[in-house]
């Protein structure tokens, strides 16, 4: 499997994410700068955390205009595996290729901080290894992460079961003070209709290396190679 | 010819506005209890060049519904003059 990493300008993640796919993972890892036509034979691509174009505009809005994203988009649109953690998931929703946006957190604040997630479905590549509503800790990182949808599509998020993860509290249950940012319905993550592009604003690459304290984020990589594997 | 746009950007009315929220609070402290309902966007001026009002216009209306607002968070609205 060969994952490829898109690198904007700005984007900070980059180097975490190619470290855990690389070193953690062992798998095959491509670097690609957003200025490239090609995903180089990628089987996967990542687009990583960071503050892409200094988040000028909005968050993921210039990123979104890059050459590379013309390509993520016609590689989504054959199926292709796409997974955008946080300035990621920010560039996904800007593109289209997911529902919604992300507004500035309710508080107006950065949150950096750890959290508890809950898979909310283990029919998605990036959940499959995951056990539905066991809570995992995972931290989050970002000022504008309160995912948005219109009521209707909202409802469709949920009645296609594309909510992928939720905040929670350690116990697992969703509540209002386990919502770091004011998202609807407490949601963290989400897939397309699909079932082949995902965003999450929490950072499962900060939370996959023994030598950090925290490996609740490995379930989410692993589950990534089971399913392509399987 | 070249134009002049000014362009609205604003958060939906449907939105809570966590900026404008915290603005409207403040009011109180400089004694402006009477001020409420402030809601914070972006204001965008840009010059075009084009053959004329509606051509000007009609660029105006493509920058804002490609790349400057997001139709679902926020509302846009210009004014396009000589420059």
């Amino acid at each position: 499997m060969k994952f490829g990493v898109v690198i904007f300008p700005g984007s900070n993640c980059d180097e975490d994410m190619v470290y855990v796919l690389r070193n953690i993972m062992k798998q095959e890892v491509e670097k690609l700068w957003h200025k490239e036509h090609s995903l180089k034979g990628c089987d996967f691509i990542v687009l990583p955390g960071g503050f892409s174009y200094g988040d000028h505009l909005r968050s993921g809005a210039i990123a979104q205009l890059s050459p590379i994203m013309q390509e993520v988009k016609e590689f989504a649109a054959k199926g292709g595996f796409v997974f955008g953690v946080c300035n990621g998931f920010q560039i996904l929703c800007e593109s289209q290729l997911l529902p919604g946006a992300l507004l500035h957190n309710t508080h107006h604040q950065f949150v950096c901080k750890n959290v508890f997630i809950k898979a909310e479905t283990d029919e998605t590549i990036i959940t499959s290894s995951l056990k539905i509503g066991a809570p995992i800790k995972i931290p989050v990182a970002h000022g504008e992460g309160r995912f948005y949808a219109d009521e209707k599509t909202l409802a469709a998020i949920e009645n296609n079961n594309q909510v992928i993860f939720r905040y929670c509290d350690e116990n697992g249950y969703v509540t209002e003070e386990s919502n770091p940012n004011g998202a609807l319905n407490n949601i963290a993550g989400i897939c397309n209709e699909g079932r082949n592009v995902f965003g999450m604003m929490p950072h499962p690459e900060r939370a996959a290396d023994a030598v950090l304290g925290n490996t609740d984020g490995l379930a989410i990589f692993k589950s990534m190679l089971n399913f392509v594997s399987a | 010819m070249k134009f002049t746009a000014k362009i609205n950007v604003m958060p939906l009315k449907a939105l809570l506005d966590p900026q404008g929220k915290t603005v409207t609070a403040s009011m109180k402290r400089i004694n402006l209890p009477e001020i409420e309902n402030v809601r914070i966007g972006k204001h965008i001026t840009l010059e075009i060049d084009a053959a004329d009002q509606a051509a000007a216009e009609q660029k105006v209306e493509d920058a804002c519904k490609k790349l400057l607002a997001n139709p679902i968070m926020e509302f846009y609205e210009y004014s396009v003059t000589k420059a």
